[in-house]
This record gives C-alpha cells, structure tokens and sequence, in this order.
C-alpha cells in the first residue's frame, strides 16, 4: 500500500457524545461570554459602522506615533487615534501608521477640508509621508451600513434555514442554526475582546463562516439521513456517532486545506485583509467543532421522528439527486 | 471508463479549453491592456494607426480573447464617492422663476384684486399677498391657469403647481407628482453633466452611477486624490453675469429690492451689490477655452450661443463705462467695466487663476452647471502603489496556498491528489475566464475569495474519495467504487454548495465595493468547482483508467 498522509485513521470509533455535557456547557458558556464582551467592552468599530475617517500614513522615516499626534492634538479635531502597522510584507524602510479621526461634530457628510487639513499637518513633521489610502464616510451612510449588515446576517440565517428546512427533518434546521448563532457570536465576542477592527469585511468574513459551517454540517447532516435508512433499528446516538466517525476523515481535510489556505492569507495576504482572513481561519476551527458538537447534539436533544421514514421505502443512494450522472 | 459517452467527455474538455483561451490573457496583463487601448485608440482614430499604436498592438494577437479581468479600486488605486444632490433645492428655483410670471397675471386683474406683493416665506414657496380680498377667486383662477400638466408616466394628470388660498395670501408650491418629476430631472441632469466633466479628464473606465432616489455613485480608477475628482465633480459650476449697482466692504450691507449681495473671490471684504436677475448666464455658452488675457496670465476664454450672443451684445451696446459682474457660485469671480459694444458674443474671463485652475474652470464651463448642489456622504481612495502591493502580497499568498494545498491532497490522496490538483488549477484558470467574459470585478477580498476557493474547492473531491475509500474497503471493484463514489457523494456536494451560494448571493445584495468583490468571486468560484471538482476530474480519472489500466487502485 502505497504511503498515504492520514491525520485521522482509517477506522475511529469516537464517541462524540461522551463528553456531551462539557462540551455543550462550554458552548452556552462561550456564547454567553461573548455576549457580555461585546455588550460590556463594545466592538472596535471601523469607519464603515461608526463614521468618521481613517488615514493610512506611509513613510521612509521612522518617527515616533507620539510625534504626529503631537502635531494633530494642535487641530483640536477630538479623538485622534494614531496606531502603528507592522507587516512581514513591508520593504524594510515602510513605516506605515494608521490615522482614525471621529466623525466631525455637525456635519452630515465628510468633510473634505479635515482631510486636506490633517494631511498637510503630518507633511509638516514628516514631508517623505504619502496618504495611499483615505476613508471617510459620513454618519448616514454608516447608520445604513450597520442596518444593512445586520440585515445580511439575519437574512443569510434565514435562507439557510429554510433550504435546510427543506431539504432535512426540521430537527435538522434547529441544530444548524443554533450552530450558526454559536459560530457568528463566538467570532463577534473574539473581535470585542481583543478589539479589533470591525467593518464592512468582518460581516463579509462572517457571512462566509456561515457558509462554510453549513456546508461541513449539512455533509454530516446527509450522510445521517443515509444511515437512518440503513440501520432503521441502531439509537440515534449510535447513529449519529457512526455518522461523524465515517465522515471524520472528510471534517478534518477540509477543515485543513481550507485553514492552509487562509493561513498562507493571513501570513502574505497584506494588513489590508488580515482582519477579514483572520476572522474567517477562526471561523473554520469554530465551525468544524460547532458541527461536531453543536448542531449534532441539538438534533439529539430534540429527537426524530424515524417512524414516519420506515413507510417511505427509501432505498440508501435513493436519493434527489442520485439521478444526476456526473 | 465506458459510461461518459463521447459527446460529454467532448463537451467538458471543449469548455476547459475555451476556459483556458479566455483567462490567458490575465497572465499578460500589463500587455494585453496595452494592445487593448491602442485598439481602442486606433478605432477612435477611425482605423488609422501611429507606428507606435501599431507596435502596442501587435503585443498580443487580434484573434486571441483580449478581455481582462477589471481591477477594483482597491487593487489599482483611484478614488469612490457616494454624493448626495439636493433635489429640493431645486424646487425653489422653480418657484423663484413663477414670481414674474404670477405678477404679470395678477397685474391683468388688478381691478378685482388690488395691488400685489410678494410675501417673505420659506424657500419653495412663493407667497404673494393681494391688496382687495374679494378678488381671491380671480386671483386664484388666473394663478392656476399658469399651471401646466406634468410630463411623467406617474403623475399623468396631474398639473405641475398646487396654487392655494391663505388668508389674503396666495400660496404657491409645487404638486407632489412634480417634486418626483423635478427630481427624477435633477437626478438625470446631475449624472449626465458628471459624466462630462469625468470624460474631459480622460480616465479609464469611469464608474457613475445612481444610488436610490438622490445619491450619485463615482468610481474612477487611477485618479492621484479624491480631492482632485471632488473639486471636479463637486463644483457647481454655476455661471451668470450680472449688472453691477455697487461694491461695498460691508458684509451686512443692505442690497435692496430684487438685488443680491456677493462677495468677491479674491478680494478679501470687498462685496458686490447686484442686479438679481442675471443678464445672460451659462447655460447659453456652447464654448470655453483656457487661454491667456494680453497681459500673459491665465483667463478662460467663452463663446455664447445666438440668443446668449445677442442679449449680452445688447446689454454692452447700452451700458458701456459702467461694471458688469461675472459670477461663479455665489462668488464674484471679476467685475469688469464695459469698454465698448461687444458683439459676436465672445469674452474673457480674467481673475486671479493659475493655470490649472483656468484650465478646470473651463472644463467646468462647457460640461455646464449642474442642476443642484452635491454633497459627499462617503469618500474612499486607494494610492496606486498600495493597490500593487496589494496585488503581490495576495499572488504570493494564492501561491503559497496552492503548493500547501496540492502538497497536501497529493500526501494524502497520492495520484488521485495530483486529478485533484489539475481539476483546482483548471478552476482557478475558469474562475479568470468567467470574471473576464462578463466583466466581473476583482477586487482585494476576492483576491481572498480565490484563495479561500483554493481550499474549499478541493472539499468535492475530498467527498468523492472518502466515499471511494469506503467503497474499496467494503470489497468493490476500483470501475465500481469509482462510480458509487461520485454517485453518493454528489448529494452532500450539491447541499454544502447550495448554502454556500446562498450566502454569497446575499453578501452580493447587501456589501459593496471591494465585499462585493468578494461575493461576486466566491459565487463563480462555486459554480466552476462543481463542475471542475465533478466532471473535470472524473474526466481526468476516466483517461488514467483507461490508459494506465491499473488492477487495483489505492485512493
């Protein structure tokens, strides 16, 4: 037999239920933090949710970040935040510094004369320093974004389940959902601990770990509906452990590709997009256990209805798609 | 394997090559985009071509696709902005103008309704008092008679003003179905004239676009600032020329009846008190030019059309050795004095410009004003050299995630890793070929779209050979497990893309720019992978067995 890479053996016989109790505590414990995170600490909001404009500085120089908030306190714009960026992507004379100022007081829209004014301050302490990027979005839009946000968010969850709803036992489209709010709430607590900045990328990042929860549980998911018409007479515990121990393998290859493609994202993509690869590598961690742990035991919890599927007479492979010849 | 008959198996691998042909042109990027504008600049020409133009095209050849994937803001640099026009205030021009008009009908029936006045109100409101009471109803009739029907497809029968009685005042406003026709206009106007004053630039590729009932969208790539583009788009550039009745340096001065008080542009606390009602204005220009007055400094040079030409012939013919205001939004750009009769309607304009500023001002001019002020609600720009490290940290990251993915399935599924593999390059390859063909933008996160889909991608195949594996395991034959691995395994993979399409559906309704980008990316990226992880590799194994004809395989 030729060499083959296995990070799972070829047979497991995991009881993913064993631990059930601790596990699922720690879930509710986990989404209950997150919840008094963001609710206590608050999210880091970008300029996108908050208002307000943000200033990439870069420079030849490397002066100190208290240099050009000296010069900026003399605007008396109110809150200046000035951080450093570091990036293993950067030329080694690259000094870049991001610049976020509060949205101006009074004004409905941007206000191009702040930007002209603080851009000409930094030049004065720092005349090798270039602006390649400028974002300013006024209180409307922002208002809008964070009401569009949510709106994607609660839409995509809803879309999802309805199609699970659908296609699986209602059971089903519980448990996945409850898998989704688990895995959008522990990513969003993640962001209001370490305060990160929340835009318009991380709801994109966030959608996109909805999507790939749904698909890493909607493949156990059918692989379950198979089994419950192969062993009609096996516990649904049983089952459901059969289930996850034959698509294991599959869980944790996809679960690896995918993080080795994010990872190689977060390390070379650039500080432009880390916050959003990062949120979405975190994702695929969460994801993968929330389908292991979370969306699994709800369906327990809930039980099924397997009388109702003996009448039907499926055969196993019998099913909406098996006539598509690929 | 025999069970992919011939016209499929010619199908797939005819759609794999068209989709190679059309993504090529990507990995020449810089000089398929060359020969692409010296195309498009030797049709402008009418088909004649400078040597150089010819050179530039002959980089890439006619019969070869040449469309390219259009690069984001965010990857090229440029500059976006959301403006907001503020359609009402047109609406008090409207008014404003009906003034004469409602006075000469009044004055027809002054008998029955005494003297007229006009009554301060808010702006979009003309209210005008009558001396005699009981003559309202004439009055009434008269006002009404001057309104017209509006011209729309919602508003159809309804007439443009809504004249009412208050007290002794008549109030005069416009109906509701012409504030949606005024704006529609506004709105209309206001895009077309950007439009110009975008193209007397000569980018590439600008983006206008409407937003909603009143927000304007401006997307120009490789533009240096956005304070350029806004001073560009933002001015409004209204022109009018005025007769002069004083200047004064009181800033509270009392301009009197039907006359305005402005300020001058480069004169600090010098102020021009003048006629309301302009004597000719821009909108009856049909030329301007940067040039130079006969003292060497920057001016604008002008040409008025007939009616424009005539009327401000006239008026110099009458008013010679007395001042003449030429203003620009509010400001007084030079109040000259006029020294002789000025036919032929040509001018100079003189102030204090340098020459970029002439040179804008002329722009300005002959795109026109625009129909009302704009704001910017949201401003967004990219430096070109942080678009270009853009692009090479996210080609060094697709790279690096593709040795480590191909590394991976190839450990761990040995040749059927390497199908795998050439299914995924061809993806990639397809996911370049749709984004080009309909001109889907790509944007930093779609960057990270592709690579994520690198990742994913090889999830249908993971599927199919853990199912195949299982199928060995329970004893079938390597034809049949083959077969009930794809079978079985298209349920789950048709479920897990489903959601996932879904998902991106919406980030596309909801996001923009640069996560739209992303949506747009990853919902291709799905459907390529579908069908390079399905049938594309099931096409690749088919050859493998029906060549290498192996008695066992290992999955």
């Amino acid at each position: 037999m030729a060499f083959r890479l296995k990070l799972v053996p070829t047979q497991t016989n995991i009881d993913f239920f064993k631990w059930q109790r601790v596990t699922f505590g720690a879930s509710v414990l986990a989404v209950v933090l997150s919840i008094l995170a963001v609710a206590v600490l608050g999210l880091n909001f970008g300029v996108d949710f908050k208002g307000g404009t943000t200033i990439r500085t870069e420079s030849t120089q490397n002066l100190d970040i208290s240099i050009y908030r000296g010069a900026l306190e003399e605007l008396g714009l109110g809150e200046v935040s000035i951080t450093e960026v570091f990036d293993p992507t950067f030329r080694a004379d690259q000094h870049v510094k991001m610049l976020r100022v509060a949205p101006q007081e009074g004004y409905e829209a941007v206000t191009p004369e702040v930007i002209a004014e603080i851009e000409a301050t930094i030049l004065q302490v720092d005349p090798a320093a270039t602006f390649p990027s400028v974002e300013s979005v006024g209180p409307k839009v922002s208002n809008e974004l964070i009401t569009k946000a949510l709106l994607a968010v609660v839409a995509a969850s809803a879309g999802i389940w309805i199609y699970v709803w659908l296609r699986f036992e209602w059971q089903f489209a519980v448990g996945l959902v409850a898998a989704l709010v688990h895995d959008v709430v522990i990513t969003v607590g993640l962001f209001a601990v370490f305060q990160w900045k929340f835009d318009l990328t991380i709801v994109a990042a966030l959608l996109t770990i909805l999507g790939y929860s749904v698909n890493d549980t909607v493949v156990i998911f059918d692989r379950l509906r198979e089994n419950l018409q192969k062993f009609k007479q096996m516990p649904l515990r049983d089952l459901m452990n059969l289930t996850t121990n034959e698509t294991l393998s599959r869980t944790v290859m996809t679960m690896t590709t995918t993080a080795l493609a994010l990872l190689a994202l977060v390390i070379f993509g650039g500080d432009v997009i880390r916050g959003f690869v990062g949120a979405m590598l975190f994702g695929v961690f969460i994801g993968a256990y929330s389908t292991l742990y979370v969306a699994k035991n709800i369906v327990l919890m809930l039980g099924l209805d397997r009388t109702e599927k003996t009448k039907k007479e499926r055969k196993p492979g019998d099913h909406e798609f098996a006539n598509i010849d690929a | 394997m025999t069970d992919t008959p011939l016209w499929k198996r010619v199908l797939i691998w005819g759609l794999v090559a068209l989709g190679i042909t059309f993504a090529l042109p990507n990995a020449y990027y810089q000089r398929v985009e060359t020969h692409n504008d010296a195309v498009a600049a030797i049709t402008a020409a009418g088909g004649v071509a400078t040597p150089e133009q010819a050179a530039d095209r002959a980089l890439w050849p006619d019969w070869m696709p040449s469309a390219l994937v259009p690069l984001g803001l965010d990857l090229r640099g440029g500059a976006h902005l959301l403006a907001e026009v503020k359609v009402a205030d047109v609406y008090a021009a409207r008014i404003d103008a009906l003034w004469p008009d409602v006075r000469d009908a009044l004055r027809d029936v002054r008998d029955q309704v005494g003297n007229v006045r006009r009554q301060p109100s808010v702006d979009g409101v003309l209210r005008v008092a009558i001396s005699n009471p009981d003559g309202m109803a004439v009055a009434l009739e008269k006002v009404r008679a001057l309104a017209t029907p509006v011209v729309s497809l919602t508003g159809m029968g309804q007439n443009d003003i809504e004249v009412t009685a208050d007290g002794s005042d008549i109030v005069v406003q416009l109906s509701e179905a012409e504030r949606i026709a005024t704006d529609e206009r506004t709105i209309q106007q206001s895009l077309e004239i950007i439009r110009r004053r975008v193209d007397e630039v000569g980018t590439r590729e600008p983006t206008i676009q409407r937003q909603g009932s009143d927000r304007i969208l401006i997307q120009v790539p490789g533009i240096g600032s956005a304070a350029e583009l806004k001073s560009l788009i933002g001015t409004t550039a209204k022109l009018t020329f005025h007769p002069v009745v004083r200047s004064t340096q009181d800033a509270g001065a009392d301009a009197g009846p039907r006359n305005i008080l402005l300020p001058s542009m480069d004169e600090e606390g010098v102020y021009y008190i003048l006629e309301q009602t302009p004597v000719v204005t821009g909108e009856e220009l049909t030329n301007a030019q940067p040039a130079f007055d006969q003292n060497g400094r920057p001016a604008v040079e002008f040409q008025f059309d007939a009616t424009g030409a005539r009327r401000f012939g006239d008026y110099t013919a009458n008013n010679i050795g007395k001042p003449f205001a030429i203003v620009l939004d509010e400001e007084v750009i030079s109040a000259p004095v006029i020294q002789s009769h000025i036919p032929g309607g040509r001018g100079i304009i003189t102030g204090q410009f340098s020459v970029e500023e002439s040179t804008e001002l002329a722009v300005l001019l002959r795109a026109g004003a625009l129909p009302a002020e704009m704001t910017f609600l949201e401003e967004r720009t990219v430096g070109p050299e942080l678009g270009a490290d853009s692009i090479r940290a996210g080609q060094m990251a697709a790279i690096v995630a593709g040795v480590l993915v191909a590394v991976y399935m190839v450990a761990s599924y040995g040749i059927f890793g390497v199908f795998s593999v050439i299914a995924l390059s061809i993806n990639i390859a397809l996911m370049f070929a749709i984004q080009s063909a309909i001109g889907a933008t790509l944007t930093l996160p779609g960057i990270a779209g592709i690579v994520l889909t690198m990742g994913m991608a090889v999830d249908a195949n993971v599927l199919i050979y853990e199912r195949m594996r299982e199928e060995l395991r329970a004893g079938r034959s390597p034809l049949a497990a083959i077969h009930e691995g794809y079978d079985k395994a298209l349920s789950a993979i048709i479920d897990s893309n489903v959601t996932g399409m879904l998902t991106a559906l919406i980030m596309f309704f909801v996001g923009t720019g640069p996560v739209r980008g992303f949506a747009v990316t990853t919902s291709i990226g799905i459907i390529t992978s579908m069908f390079t992880a399905v049938y594309v590799s099931r096409a690749i194994i088919a050859i493998y067995m029906g060549m290498a004809k192996p008695k066992s395989i290992t999955v």
